[in-house]
């Protein structure tokens, strides 16, 4: 049996960002996009996803203060 | 000097080889002497010029730099036979276990020998830690026959620190080191030496680097005499020894006599790396004390670093013991008058000021508001004396910078370790008082987490105005008052502040106009207008209030009826603010006690820090006044109460343990019944436990229903002042069930506690149920189970203070260069984000209300109101 670890309720919602997205989302941002925090490709949401290396996902997940909350990772080896 | 800035991309260890030291070593020392009989250093001696200059006014013969810029050169003692070195003797041994006698390969056949070097450069290519299997591999080679000569392996065994045996015979140095150059580069570097820095035989001595003298300076005593440092000396004896072994080789002497002062020399030199190694007799100066050579210069918390590297001494700091004082406000600290003397502020004169610092440096530095130092525009820094005030005083102008003496205003750092927390370090305003202790406002203490039974606090002067301003704004004691842990206050009342407050505003409580007014004017409050009619301490309080304040709460002394009858509550426990008007209601701990106070709070988020600060500092006048009414005062006549009281208490507890009996019986028979999930003993346990607690609560309940308001005791009890209902009734009534454990005493002697028990006996007294109050006393047994829970209270908190001590390193070594900028972004110091938001809402928790970013419902409720 196969399962899809992205139905699982502790795995947060992952999408890879297209670059039209990328380019609104970090339009004015005050660090570098090689600075954001990593996942690994090998990561089994990044393959369950196929994501590529140099991605960004969007990861929207629960938060305790806010509510949810959006955080970025970038796609490495 | 040069002043660039030089960035370190990796330091290498490894070990030094003969050469090298020969090659830095700038002259070969040879005797022992020092200075020759006209006080010059002795060529080729251990002072030689050549090892650099202290003094500034000569020239160092190596660099030709001034004393100060040559930072001195090593030199070189040629040993007369080779020496271990003591800081190597273990790796020695393991070195020798694991190769042949013979012919010095490692005790590994080929194979082996060539998969751990992979598996070695596999480690090495990941960057990651040798040590494991290194020790492997010390561990696995270790063979009765060589894989490679088939020679016969002895035994080598090692006599700490330094004698390596093989079979029976001790090996002299010479041989060891002969051993040891044998292994080739390539099984050297299976053994985790690696040859591109180091080779086995440099862990033997044959050369002896000789620190420069800056390392170990002479100090010329008052006297004139001059004094060595304990390193010369034991160089000097080195040399000497050397001296006398070369002698005696050239001399053809018996190979006796020559082993005897090889011996010595490796004593000198194995002393001379460390004083303290185990088996070998400290070297000792001529008056007993023992040396303090190299190890004992690093090691340790008088050591390098723990005392010089990681722990940083500062000018311009005091630490006394501290005492309260509840007349000064929680922004200041009372500063004994001998500090305020001796640590200063440089302030600059100026066109505006400079009469004022004229009168510091009139005074000088022995009366109060003086000066010690005056800094010229050239820079020189002059001492303010009687002789030379006249001169300075004329030259003063405008530019020049006095050191004056700390006065009151001055903004101070005080600290109290450990500092766990930001406000363990809090910015106070000095206040220059007699005696000799700091003094600090009763209600810093819980931020500190200091009390008055001895501890002393840290006090740091600002020399910048930069540091001033930024620490006025940012570590002001008011900008504290609440927490950033839970986002209430932190800094509030305690104890006598508390009950005070509650004698002061509790229903029955009425003052003359007389009196009243006199209460306002000790409070430094305004002076209302006379109404002609008695006060009540309600009406005193409100004038604390802001006049729009509005609050309801219940208070800490409300007993938690079934209804809450609200205004009418008989014990006055539900508290009404209205337009700033205190109309129903006593204040307690709820009121503006530190961690719970509601109105303070309430008046910190709405009112900002300085109306809070002006709140809390009257407050504690008034709460003084309210407490002087009556006086509050505390005995054992406190938890009296009536025999047939005591009889009811009794009675009840017999009952309670006849229950228990039955209960022993019931398991005893098999009639009990096991709860779901649990064994037979753990439901017994468990229906004692209940049973006994609930006696407990019982009794507890009976001698409270005796105590009054009226009773001190209950009162600072019942207020949150100090002390809780429980420690009254365990006075009063019953101390209850001793644990260990969690659960009932069952430890001690074999199926049972103690002797004067049958064995396996479960009744309530045998396993450390305490009937007795502390009043009426405990009997013996009692005492021994009291302490026994006792015992385990104190280790449990030396080890969690151990544990969350070592916790908190972590997490702050893990967090103390994250910067949180404007737009909330969270970086390293290397610019990689750890959070695209503080927190994820971005709220500043010392801000928020309860960690929130506002209170919803209390913000839908004032607009109801309106
Ligand atoms: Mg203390
Ligand atoms: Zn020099
Ligand atoms: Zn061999
Ligand atoms: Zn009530």
């Amino acid at each position: 049996m196969k399962i899809d670890i992205l139905k699982h309720n502790l795995v947060p919602k992952h999408e890879i960002m297209s670059n039209s997205e990328i380019k609104k989302s970090f339009k004015d941002l005050d660090y570098e996009i090689k600075n954001l925090p990593k996942i690994k490709l090998s990561d089994p949401v990044s393959k369950n996803i196929d994501a590529k290396e140099g991605d960004i996902l969007k990861i929207t997940r629960d938060s305790q203060t806010a509510g949810t909350f959006v955080t970025y990772r970038v796609v490495e080896k | 000097m040069n002043k660039f800035i030089k960035k370190i991309a990796q330091i290498n260890f490894g070990l030094m080889s003969p050469e090298d030291i020969r090659k830095m070593s700038v002259v070969k020392i040879e005797t022992p002497d020092t200075y020759d009989e006209d006080g010059y250093p002795i060529e080729n001696g251990l002072m030689d010029p050549h090892l650099g200059v202290i003094d500034p006014s000569l020239k160092c013969r190596s660099c030709g730099f001034r004393g100060g810029e040559c930072q001195g050169h090593f030199g070189s003692i040629n040993l007369a036979r080779p020496v271990i070195h003591v800081g190597f003797g273990d790796v020695i041994h393991k070195i020798l276990r694991s190769t042949c006698n013979e012919c010095g390969r490692i005790l590994l056949d080929d194979v082996a020998i060539e998969e751990y070097r992979d598996k070695i450069n596999d480690l090495l290519n990941q960057g990651e830690n040798l040590n494991d299997l290194i020790k492997e591999i010390y561990n696995i080679s270790k063979k009765d026959v060589c894989p490679h000569c088939e020679a016969e392996q002895e035994d080598i065994k090692i006599d700490k620190p330094i004698s390596i045996i093989q079979g029976d015979y001790k090996l002299t140095s010479s041989e060891v080191r002969e051993k040891l150059e044998k292994i080739t580069d390539d099984d050297a570097f299976v053994l985790g030496v690696n040859p591109e820095v180091a080779r086995p035989e440099w862990l033997i001595l044959t050369v002896l680097p000789v620190p420069p003298v800056t390392v170990r300076p002479s100090i010329t005593l008052d006297t004139g005499e001059r004094s060595e440092d304990d390193l010369t000396h034991k160089l000097v004896d080195i040399l000497r020894i050397n001296q006398r072994l070369i002698e005696n080789m050239e001399a053809g002497a018996p190979q006796l006599i020559v082993e005897d002062l090889w011996e010595l020399l490796q004593y000198h030199v194995t002393t001379y790396f460390d004083n303290e190694a185990s088996g070998v007799p400290p070297a000792r100066h001529r008056s007993g004390r023992p040396l303090k050579t190299l190890a004992q210069r690093l090691k340790g918390k008088e050591g390098r670093f723990r005392s010089n590297l990681s722990g940083k001494r500062v000018n311009f700091s005091a630490r006394t013991v501290i005492s309260p004082d509840p007349n000064i406000s929680i922004n200041e600290v009372g500063v004994p008058e001998m500090i305020a003397k001796e640590v200063t502020v440089p302030s600059y004169v100026t066109d505006w000021n400079i009469d004022e610092m004229k009168k510091y440096i009139e005074n000088g530095p022995d009366i109060h508001p003086g000066a010690n130092y005056v800094i010229r525009l050239d820079g020189r820094k002059i001492r303010v004396y009687d002789e030379t005030k006249e001169a300075i005083l004329e030259k003063l102008e405008p530019g020049y910078i006095v050191e004056r003496h700390l006065n009151n205003g001055d903004m101070v750092l005080f600290n109290r370790q450990p500092s766990l927390h930001r406000m363990s370090m809090m910015a106070h305003e000095v206040k220059v008082l007699p005696y000799k202790t700091f003094r600090l406002n009763l209600c810093v203490c819980p931020p500190y987490n200091a009390d008055f039974d001895g501890d002393e606090m840290n006090m740091h002067v600002f020399q910048t105005d930069e540091s001033r301003a930024e620490a006025k704004s940012l570590m002001r004691v008011q900008e504290h008052i609440l927490s950033p842990r839970f986002g209430g206050p932190i800094i509030g009342a305690i104890h006598d502040h508390i009950s005070g407050a509650y004698l002061l505003t509790r229903e029955e409580s009425t003052f003359t106009e007389e009196q009243a007014l006199q209460i306002i004017r000790k409070s430094h409050l305004p002076i209302p207008k006379r109404k002609n009619e008695d006060w009540t301490g309600k009406e005193l309080f409100s004038l604390l209030l802001p006049d729009d304040f509005n609050i309801n709460y219940k208070a800490e002394i409300c007993r938690k009826c079934d209804v809450c009858l609200k205004e009418d509550c008989e014990n006055d426990a539900y508290v009404v603010i209205k337009d700033g008007q205190l109309l129903y209601g006593a204040m307690d701990e709820k009121a503006y006690g530190s961690f719970s106070g509601k109105i303070l709070d309430a008046i910190m988020k709405e009112y900002g820090p300085t109306r809070t600060k002006e709140f809390l500092d009257r407050s504690t006048d008034l709460a003084i006044c309210g407490i002087m009414k009556t006086g509050i005062t505390t005995s054992t006549n406190d938890e009296e109460i009536p025999d047939e009281a005591q009889e009811r208490i009794n009675a009840h507890l017999v009952m309670a343990e006849e229950k228990v009996d039955k209960l022993v019986v019931a398991y005893e028979e098999g009639e009990l019944e096991a709860l779901p999930g649990r064994s037979l003993e753990e439901t017994l346990e468990m229906k004692i436990m209940q049973v006994l607690g609930e006696a407990r609560d019982k009794s507890g309940e009976i001698a409270e229903s005796y105590f009054g308001m009226d009773n001190h005791s209950v009162v600072m009890a019942l207020t949150g002042a100090r002390a809780s209902m429980l420690n009254l009734t365990q006075i009063t009534a019953c101390v209850g069930q001793q644990s260990v454990r969690g659960g009932r005493i069952h430890r001690g002697y074999i199926d049972r506690t103690l002797p004067h028990f049958r064995k396996s006996e479960l009744g309530a007294k045998a396993k450390g149920f305490v009937h007795s109050s502390y009043k009426g006393g405990l009997d013996p047994i009692e005492f021994f189970f009291h302490a026994m829970g006792g015992r385990e209270g104190l280790v449990d908190t030396a080890i969690r203070t151990a544990q969350s001590g070592y916790m908190q390193r972590r997490l702050v070594n893990a967090l103390q260069d994250l910067q949180v900028k404007e737009s909330g972004l969270v970086t390293d110091n290397n610019g990689l984000v750890i959070q695209t938001m503080f927190g994820e809402d971005g709220v500043d928790p010392a801000k928020s209300d309860y960690g929130k970013a506002a209170d919803l419902d209390k913000i839908i409720d004032e607009m109801r109101i309106k």
